[in-house]
C-alpha cells in the first residue's frame, strides 16, 4: 500500500479545507472500502482525511422522519430501538451488511458516498426517498446517486446526515453474494404515508435505480401477486462472474416479491 | 514518522508508524503480539479480529494511526493470571479448532457477540454472527458448540 498524508480533522470545515489543499485526497469514514482498495493498489490517494474525528454519529427518530448522522455505524442503525419501531426494514438492511466486524466500523455516510453498485444503503435511500444532508446543501436521493461509484458530491463536499421519511410500510430483500454478502440483487420497497410506492434496486445495474412498472403495480395493490408478470429489461443490467444480466433480471422479480411479503 | 500511543491489553504503548501502517502490523511487528493473525488480508476471513474500544474490528482493515488514543484488546489480553478466558477454555474443551489459525479471531468475534447479544445464544445467531470468520480446516460444528458453551460461562 502506498503511503499518504493522514489528517483527522475535528470539524467539517477543517475536513473540507484539508481536502481542498490535498493533491488527490480521499475522505475516509469507517474505511471498509477505501482501505481494501488502497491495499490492492486500486487507489493511491496523496492524503487520507479521516472523518471519525468529527464524532458525527447518532440517530434521532420523530413521528415523520429518521435522521442518521453520517458517521453512524451499521451496527448502531441495526440495533437502534427507535428505528426498529418505525422502519424495521432499515434495521434489517443494516444488519445484513457485511459481517459484524464490518458493521462495527462501516458508516452510512461512507457507504452512500462510495455508492458501490452492490451496496445496501443506496437502496434504502432511494426506496424511501431520503434526503442527503451535506456540508453544502440537501439533495434528494434521486439526485445524489448518479452512477457507478459516483454521486452528485463535489470533490470537497462531505455527507453529514441522511434523513429518511417514516413510511407506512417498507421491506428489503436481497440475494447476497455468498462470500462478500454484497447484494447480487437487493430490492427495497416502500409504501409512503402519502400512498405513493417506491421500488429501488441495488446490485443489478451500474448504480441503484427505481422500477416504475413495479411501483405502478404496487400502487394499485401492495401485494406480491400484483408483481406477477412485471419484468425488468436485462439490457441495462450487469453481467459478471457471479451472475448474468438475465439471471439478475429474474432475481429482481423474486426479491421484489419477497420484499413486499416482509414489508411492515 | 507520526508517533502514536494506545492502550493494548491494559498497557500504554507508544510507537512511530507510517500513516499506512495497519493496526495488525503495529500489533505484530512493533509490539510482537503475534497471536493476531493475517489470513486473507482482504477483510474477509476474520483471523485478525481484535477489539478497539470494546468493538470487534478487522485489524487488517484499520490504520494504526486512526487507533491513536484507543484501547485495544488482543487474544493475548484475555487470560487472567494464567487462567484462560471462559471463551478460550470453551474452545479447548469443545475442540473448537484444528490447526488453530482462525481461532484468535473466532474467539475475539465470539466475545464481541456476547457483549452485544448476551450470554444465551442459539445456534442460528452464532452462525450469523460468525459470518466474518472463516475456518478452512473443518466444519463449524465444534466452533458453534464452543461459542455457545463459552457464552454461557462468561
Amino acid at each position: 500500500m502506498e503511503n499518504f498524508a493522514y489528517h483527522r480533522p475535528a470539524s467539517v470545515a477543517d475536513a473540507v479545507a484539508a481536502m481542498k489543499k490535498a493533491k488527490d485526497g480521499k475522505f475516509m469514514s469507517g474505511g471498509m472500502t477505501l482501505l481494501p482498495t488502497v491495499k490492492q493498489g486500486l487507489a493511491a490517494p496523496s492524503d487520507v482525511i479521516d472523518l471519525t474525528g468529527l464524532k458525527n454519529s447518532g440517530i434521532s427518530v420523530s413521528g415523520s422522519s429518521v435522521t442518521v448522522k453520517a458517521g453512524t455505524t451499521h451496527v448502531d442503525v441495526a440495533t437502534d430501538k427507535g428505528i426498529r419501531q418505525v422502519v424495521p426494514a432499515l434495521s434489517a438492511l443494516a444488519l445484513s451488511i457485511g459481517d459484524p466486524a464490518v458493521r462495527n466500523r462501516g458508516t452510512i455516510g461512507g457507504s452512500i458516498s462510495n455508492n458501490d453498485p452492490a451496496a445496501d444503503y443506496p437502496a434504502a435511500c432511494l426506496g424511501l426517498g431520503a434526503t442527503i444532508h451535506t456540508s453544502d446543501r440537501k439533495l434528494a436521493a434521486g439526485e445524489f446517486f448518479t452512477g457507478m461509484f459516483t454521486t452528485a458530491l463535489k470533490p470537497a463536499e462531505v455527507v453529514t446526515a441522511v434523513e429518511f421519511p417514516v413510511p407506512a410500510k417498507a421491506g428489503y430483500a436481497k440475494f447476497p453474494n455468498p462470500a462478500s454478502r454484497y447484494a447480487m440483487v437487493g430490492v427495497f420497497v416502500a409504501k409512503l404515508k402519502d400512498g405513493s410506492v417506491r421500488v429501488a434496486v441495488t446490485g443489478a445495474g451500474p448504480a441503484v435505480f427505481r422500477v416504475p412498472a413495479m411501483e405502478a403495480a404496487l400502487a394499485r395493490d401492495f401485494s406480491a401477486k400484483a408483481l406477477a408478470g412485471v419484468t425488468v429489461d436485462a439490457k441495462t443490467l450487469n453481467t459478471d462472474m457471479h451472475a448474468s444480466a438475465t439471471y439478475r433480471a429474474h432475481l429482481i422479480g423474486v426479491m421484489a416479491k419477497r420484499a413486499v411479503e416482509v414489508a411492515k | 514518522m507520526p508517533a502514536i500511543s494506545m492502550k493494548v491489553n491494559g498497557q500504554v504503548v507508544t510507537g512511530e508508524v507510517e500513516a499506512r501502517t495497519l493496526l495488525v502490523d503495529f500489533l505484530r511487528s512493533n509490539l510482537g503480539l503475534t497471536g493476531t493473525h493475517v489470513g486473507c488480508d482482504t477483510s474477509q476471513c476474520g483471523a485478525c479480529v481484535v477489539h478497539v474500544d470494546g468493538r470487534a474490528v478487522k485489524s487488517c482493515t484499520a490504520l494504526a494511526i486512526a487507533c491513536d488514543g484507543a484501547s485495544v484488546t488482543t487474544i493475548e489480553g484475555l487470560a487472567r493470571n494464567g487462567t484462560l478466558h471462559p471463551m478460550q477454555e470453551a474452545f479447548r474443551e469443545h475442540h473448537g479448532l484444528q490447526c488453530g489459525f482462525c481461532t484468535p479471531g473466532m474467539i475475539m468475534s465470539a466475545i464481541d457477540t456476547v457483549n452485544r447479544r448476551g450470554k444465551t445464544l442459539d445456534e442460528a445467531t452464532i452462525r450469523h454472527e460468525l459470518e466474518g470468520n472463516i475456518c478452512r480446516c473443518t466444519g463449524y460444528q465444534n466452533i458453534v458448540a464452543a461459542v455457545q458453551a463459552g457464552a454461557a460461562k462468561m
